[in-house]
This record gives C-alpha cells, structure tokens and sequence, in this order.
C-alpha cells in the first residue's frame, strides 16, 4: 500500500467531495420537486396526463441511468455543439460543461423513481381525510398543499433515505462526462500516480463516510415528525 | 424505416448491435445466477451462521451496497485480473489476459450477491417459525428444511425482490461500459463514436434496454401470479 500522493490530492479529494454533495442535493431537490406532479397526475387529473407520466416512469426506470446521461452528454450535446447560434449565446458556458449534463440527467432520473414513489405516497393517504378536508370547504389546491402533499411526504420519509443513498451511488457515474466529483478525482489520482487500488478505496471509504451521514440524518429527521403507531 | 447505418450486414451496426444485446443478456443472466447463489449462502450465514461466518457476511453486504457499483466494479475488475494472474504466477504459468466477459459476470455475480443476500433474508425471516419446528420436530435436516420448508416458504416472498434484482442487474451490465467490453453500451459508444451519431446511437440503446425491461416485467408478471396463487392479493 502507497499513500505518498495523500497529501498532494487531498484538496482535489476535498472539491471533489463538495461536487458531489452538490450534485446529490441538487438532483435530489429538483427531482422531488418535479416528481411530485409526475405521481399527483397518475392519481388524478386527466387520463391523458397520467398516461403520460407513467410512460415517463417506466423510460426512466428502464433505461440505464448511463445511457440516459450518454444520450444527453454526447447526443445533445453534438446536436447543441452544430448550431452557432447555441454556440455563441451566452448559455453555451454552461451547455459545454459534464456538469450540466450530469445534473440534468440526475434530475430527470430522480424525477421518473420519485414520481413512482409519490404515486403510491398518494394514494396510501386515507380517503377520509381528503373528503374531511374538502367537507371543510377547501379548494383542490388547499387539499393537496395543507392534507395530501404534507401526509404523502411524511409517509414517503423512509423511502426517501433509501432512494438519497441510490443517488449517491449514481453520481459516480458523472466523471465519465469529466465532472471532477470524488470518483473523478479517483481516476485522475490512478491516471497520475499509476496505483491501481489505493485511490479506489480512498474513495470507497469517502462514499461509504456519505451513505452513512445521510442514514444519520434522515433517522434524525424521522424522528422529529410526530407520528402515531 | 430503420435507417441504414442500423441495418445488418456490411453497411450497417445491426449486426455488432445484436451481438451487443446477446453480451448484455449472457453476462446479466450468468451474474444473476452467481448473485443467487452467493445470495442464499449470506443469508444462511446472516440468518444461522457463528460470529464469524455472520460478521464477514455483514462487512461483504455493508461494503458492497454502500459503495458506487462503478467503483466496486472497476476495483473488482483489476483486483480479479490480477488475483487470476498471481495464481498463474504462484503454479509457474505465464500471465493471462482475463476475458473481459467473464471478468463482467463475477463482478456484477458479487455485487448481486450482497442484494441478493438481504432479500433471502428478509424472505426467510418471514416464515412463520412454527413450520420450522415443526419440520425440525419431524426429525429433518438442516437442507431438508430449507428444501421442503423454508425454500418453497420464502420463495413467494422473495419474488419481488429478485424481479427487481433482475431488472437492476440488466441496467448494471451498462455499467461494465466503463471498463470497456463487448456488451451493448460499448458497442454502442464505440459505433456512435466512430460515426458521430451520437443521438441515433444512444437512444436506440436506450430503447433496447427499454424493451428488454419491458419484457421481462411482463414475464415477472406472469411468474410471480403463479407463485402467489392461493394466497390473499397484497395491496
């Protein structure tokens, strides 16, 4: 075992650690927020918008989340880099960066597991609150953002530490789009110094730190919501 | 309607495609087998076995399903090439290239195998104890039991796990593009690359695996009514 180049990468081992909670915060945030009407609409609202969806759901859990980010990466990205008024609007900084592409394949990703888990949150809220709420002269809205929403997410909690930690062990998958995220920095450490296992498990050992804090902190969470049982 | 450059033979990838879905179902379906057997094994060293026996089986399963599969799967790769070759080394043969293949399989086999362990013993765990007394009151075995009890007992329970197993470990084949192979991911990458139809190439990637999920959901479907047949509907 050589750990000499320890003290040399361990800032790049740092930045690396920050981009990839930034990544998982960030996918996870924004997948939640566009899951929520992707499973509100299989529960109600128009077929059509249901059917939709669902179809989205099922692309999204059955393709691999590295042909997804390929797709984006490469695909869009060749399609963006072809016309020059993409390449010189002031977005293009932003569009030639993994970073982008990662972030937005995550998302999406999220969007299609979460929606899934919010459709089953939704329909597991008892009938009779939603009628109680509506008895009381609520409108739709005020139904879903004072009862439905609020009950669905308590209920979905303990899916939702799962489904962060699933996450986490996706956004490795961003350094094959040159995002310097700690697995990034893992195979820049092995391009340089030419160790095979040392930086692996640098890196193991820092995603395993991760997985560990997020089920810390989501049984903290858990445990602030008053339940009944 | 399939434009040319998918079409078979000379002028288009159709054939290095389906060669592609052929690496892909072989090394999912191998590495599922292997995640099977290792599977059952952890659990009955989880569920039955000594300190020993259950603390390895709980470092292997901590390990393996807290770490990115990218990184157990590169580390597993060079660390199994390597230990093949040492072996080699030890008994005076010359170095071997490791098929990349097989290679795919034992390292996708022992990833499975820790999930696979946690949904045999959550499966087992479920049968009522009192079957299990009662066959031991009978005076059967340790194998006979699980082959006349538990085994049958669980399986119900264990279905869908192992159908959601299935399908991850057919989106984890892709994974074994970043090590490079001859599964439909690289095939894909290397054909997009080297005809700059980057979105031609990936989306109908996207759309086999789709398929071949889609399809396996239906067979799942199908399997899992006839083992639950006779017993009340879930939800």
């Amino acid at each position: 075992m050589n750990w000499t180049w320890l003290p040399e990468y361990w800032f790049l081992f740092a930045k690396g650690v920050w981009l990839t909670i930034q990544m998982l915060v960030l996918s996870m945030v924004f997948g939640l927020i566009l899951a929520v009407p992707v499973g509100l609409v299989q529960v109600t609202g128009p077929k059509w918008l249901g059917s939709i969806s669902k179809a989205y759901c099922t692309v999204m859990r059955g393709t691999p989340l590295l042909v997804q980010l390929w797709l984006l990466y490469f695909g869009l990205g060749s399609v963006f880099a072809a016309y020059p008024e993409i390449r010189q609007s002031m977005f293009w900084p932003i569009l030639r960066e993994g970073y982008f592409y990662a972030l937005l394949s995550f998302t999406l990703n999220e969007a299609g597991y979460g929606g899934e888990i919010m459709r089953g949150a939704f329909l597991s809220v008892p009938k009779g609150e939603l009628e109680a709420a509506r008895a009381y002269g609520m409108s739709p809205w005020k139904v879903l953002h004072r009862v439905w929403l609020p009950r669905a997410f308590r209920n979905v909690l303990p899916t939702l530490a799962g489904e962060t930690v699933l996450m986490l062990k996706a956004t490795p998958l961003a350094a094959t789009v040159t995002v310097l995220d700690i697995f990034g920095v893992v195979t820049r450490v092995r391009q340089n110094t030419y160790l095979t296992y040392e930086p692996l498990i640098a890196g193991a050992i820092l995603y395993m730190v991760l997985t560990f804090i997020i089920t810390r902190a989501f049984s903290h969470v858990e445990k602030q919501i008053p339940s009944r049982r | 309607m399939i434009p040319e450059i998918l079409s078979f033979g000379e002028k288009g990838f159709g054939d290095e495609l389906l060669m592609g879905v052929q690496f892909t179902l072989f090394i999912a379906i191998c590495a599922y087998l292997i995640g099977i057997v290792i599977g059952l094994i952890g659990a009955s060293a989880k569920l039955y076995g000594g300190a020993i026996s259950r603390g390895s089986a709980g470092i292997y399963t901590t390990i393996v399903r807290s770490v990115p599969e990218v990184l157990v799967i590169i580390f597993l790769y060079f660390a199994g090439t390597r230990g093949i070759n040492t072996l080699l080394g030890l008994v005076g043969f010359e170095p071997i290239e490791v098929n990349g293949t097989l290679a795919a399989i034992i390292v996708l086999g022992i990833v499975q195998g820790a999930y696979h362990t946690e949904v045999f013993r959550a499966a087992i765990q479920a049968v009522p104890t009192g079957q299990i007394e009662a066959g031991k009151a009978y005076g059967m075995g340790g194998l006979q039991i699980f082959r006349r009890i538990t085994g049958p007992a669980m399986l119900p329970n264990a279905i869908p796990g192992l159908s959601n197993l299935w399908l991850i470990v057919i989106k984890d084949t892709a994974l074994v593009a970043v090590v490079g192979n001859y599964e439909l991911l690289s095939t894909v990458a290397s054909a997009a690359a080297f005809t700059k139809r980057y979105m031609l190439f990936y989306l109908t990637a996207g759309l086999i695996y789709l398929v071949i999920t889609l399809v396996s959901t239906y067979f799942i479907g199908l399997l899992e009514s006839r083992y639950r047949r006779g017993q009340t509907r879930l939800a």
